[in-house]
């Protein structure tokens, strides 16, 4: 069972390598090799999951309500694979993308202190302790973002602090709140608190605090605010870590916290999950389509894209929780894979402007299709992962006769779809424009395109084997529909 | 700042300090006290003789820098849950060296307490790191 500490304990250990090695190269091969084995760790976990459908830990062999609890289901154990493959595609891409002036020594430090935050996020069964995770993660992605210490990224980095800091205040206020009225802050130990209370209605406080803390860390509407003007100042490595992994743990907490305990008054939950899901959306995908800084596009479809995920939370049906989990899976991958494609871009041109660029299709044939899968798969072209995400949700809000947030995802498909063809036409199509001048020419070389190449094989894999995806995020979605199931495995598992 | 005064009861103070510091590590287990608040007591001590003589002076004089106070002190952490994974108990498990000699009676040993030594080192450093950055103009 110590097997589930192991995404807490070995980026630990990696973090102490990192502080102590003092050869850059050593560092970033020490990295590459360090998350590969992570990538083994974890499938191991997922292994013992799919066979034993739940794995608990109680750390430091207290009993149930009282120890820390390392919870690993489904829905869990399938983020952390999906973070350990992203985090080997990241350490990758940074062997030639982080430069002395990134401070390159500390940022395989801070690279696993995050990836530690995210782990430990992803694998606690106690509010407390997510709340602990979340700020890890919250300290080591500020210092990541202000690493190269220009005025520019010190602007993001406070903005994205001062906002993170408010969530993290709230999020501190609805955690006293809940104690204070059950005593408790075990997630099972809650739950089983909550299901049988006549006065659930009086939890909906700390609810709305913990919803408006988590929509902040999730970057829905209205408050997304600090993710377009933070993430676009970064280096593009820890950008698309970030566009990753950092705002979906916001979606986890959310999916987890309103399928386990926060129940009581679902038709009130569930309409403001669906109004804010249709914002978000249409939101994130008018502003993605009227910018023409890819960074910045791409930004924006990171929020429209939360929202179909809330919206699969709010449409509350088996079905709609499946959707909402691939569509989360499939998000990770693509998203990741299309900040890394717009870093090598940004390296062969020097610009992130899509009025300068051009002619890339040219140039470079491959890096074309390397972005067309994940630009496809995004806008939902089927066979790749998006499309049955998206169809999986939209099928889902039809049934469940939710026309309208319905229509409005469809319509930010094609919102979507405008804003990654114009990618496509204006880097890959158009001719060169004459007046910008490379002055030394970059050619991508195998180790820059190899993250995109995983990722990219992940979206067709996705795609292509969705039924498989379909049987296990379905697995998943039952768990979360069944908390019986989560309480009696945590509560019983005394030794 | 150049006090006789302040460095001549830098002196005295320095051990008390240190004495204090592992007085509270020790007695931090079922008392107030503990590896944080010992790491807090002997930094102070430094601090405090960085302020009587100056802070390029004393950061020069350490053996250990902050930064590997730091890394020292992850380490103990990490180290500690070892005897509990070879002893097949859950993480963490407190693993305790039993004994009725009288200093083992006063003084439990065991996992949490390298745990607690850890944080001890861990805080020294940090406390350190961010003092001597603040002081030190580059």
């Amino acid at each position: 069972m110590n097997i589930i500490a192991f995404p807490i304990f070995f980026p630990f250990l990696l973090v102490i390598v990192m502080i102590m090695v003092r050869s850059v190269k050593l560092a970033k091969c020490l990295a590459i090799a360090g998350s590969a084995i992570n990538i083994i760790g974890i499938l191991l976990i997922f292994q013992q999951v799919s066979k034993n459908d739940i794995l608990v830990l109680n750390m430091g062999g207290w009993p149930a309500p009282y120890a820390i609890t390392l919870v690993a289901d489904y829905l869990s154990s399938l983020m952390l694979l999906v973070t350990a493959i992203i985090v080997f595609s990241i350490s990758v891409y940074a062997y030639n993308f982080i430069q002395e002036d990134d401070g390159n020594s500390k940022f395989y430090v801070f690279f696993f202190s995050l990836l530690m935050g995210v782990n430990g996020a992803f694998i606690t069964g106690d509010v407390f302790n997510l709340y602990v995770w979340f700020e890890v993660m919250l300290l080591s992605s500020f210092v990541l973002i202000t690493l190269g210490k220009r005025k520019e990224q010190l602007e993001g980095g406070i903005k994205y602090m001062a906002l993170n800091l408010i969530a993290s205040l709230l999020f501190l206020a609805g955690l006293g709140l809940l104690y204070g009225k059950t005593g408790t802050l075990n997630m099972a130990h809650l739950a089983q608190i909550l299901k049988d209370d006549q006065q659930a209605i009086l939890i909906n406080t700390s609810a709305m605090l913990f919803f408006i803390a988590f929509g902040i860390k999730a970057a829905v509407f209205p408050v997304f605010f600090w993710l377009p003007s933070s993430y676009h100042t970064a280096n593009i490595t820890i950008t698309s870590l970030f566009a990753g992994l950092l705002t979906k743990v916001g979606v986890y907490a959310l999916i987890r916290f309103f399928t386990l305990f926060f129940i009581q008054d679902s038709d009130f939950w569930h309409t403001l999950l669906l109004i804010i899901a249709g914002f978000t959306m249409i939101i994130g995908g008018m502003a993605a389509s009227a910018h023409y800084e890819t960074r910045r596009i791409l930004s924006y479809h990171i929020i429209s894209q939360i929202g179909y995920m809330i919206m699969g939370l709010g449409i509350f049906t088996p079905l709609a929780i499946a959707g909402a989990i691939y569509f989360t899976v499939h998000n990770m991958i693509a998203k990741t894979n299309t900040f890394l494609i717009a870093g090598v871009i940004n390296k062969m041109k020097g610009t992130y402007y899509l009025k300068n660029i051009g002619g890339l299709f040219k140039e470079s044939p491959m890096l074309a299709i390397l972005f067309i899968i994940p630009a496809f798969a995004l806008a939902g072209i089927p066979p790749l992962s998006g499309f049955f995400a998206k169809f999986m949700l939209i099928k889902a809000g039809f049934e469940d006769e939710h026309y309208f947030v319905t229509s409005v995802a469809i319509f930010t498909g094609i919102l979507t779809l405008y804003s990654v063809i114009k990618i496509w036409n204006e880097a890959f199509l158009k001719k060169h424009p004459d007046e910008t001048k490379v002055h030394d020419k970059f050619k991508p070389g195998f180790i820059d395109i190899l993250p995109s190449i995983i990722l990219g094989l992940g979206s067709i894999g996705l795609g292509v084997f969705a039924k498989y995806f379909f049987e296990i995020t379905s697995a998943a979605a039952e768990q979360l529909l069944n908390p019986d199931f989560y309480i009696n495995n945590i509560l019983n598992t005394v030794k | 700042m150049n006090s006789t005064i302040l460095q001549i009861s830098s002196r005295y103070l320095n051990i008390i300090l240190l004495i204090a510091s592992v007085f509270a590590l020790i007695r931090g287990h079922n008392q107030p006290g503990g590896g944080f608040i010992g790491g807090l007591l002997a930094s102070l001590s430094v601090i405090f003789n960085s302020l009587a003589y100056s802070p390029e002076e004393i950061l020069k004089k350490l053996r250990i820098k902050p930064i590997q106070h730091i890394a020292l002190g992850l380490i103990l952490v990490l180290l500690s849950i070892i005897p509990s994974l070879l002893a097949h108990k859950p993480v963490m498990h407190g693993i305790w060296i039993k004994g009725s000699s009288a200093f083992l009676q006063s003084v439990k040993i065991g996992t949490p307490l390298l745990f607690d030594i850890g944080v001890f080192f861990t805080v020294i450093g940090v406390t350190l790191l961010f003092f001597f950055s603040l002081l030190i103009k580059k």
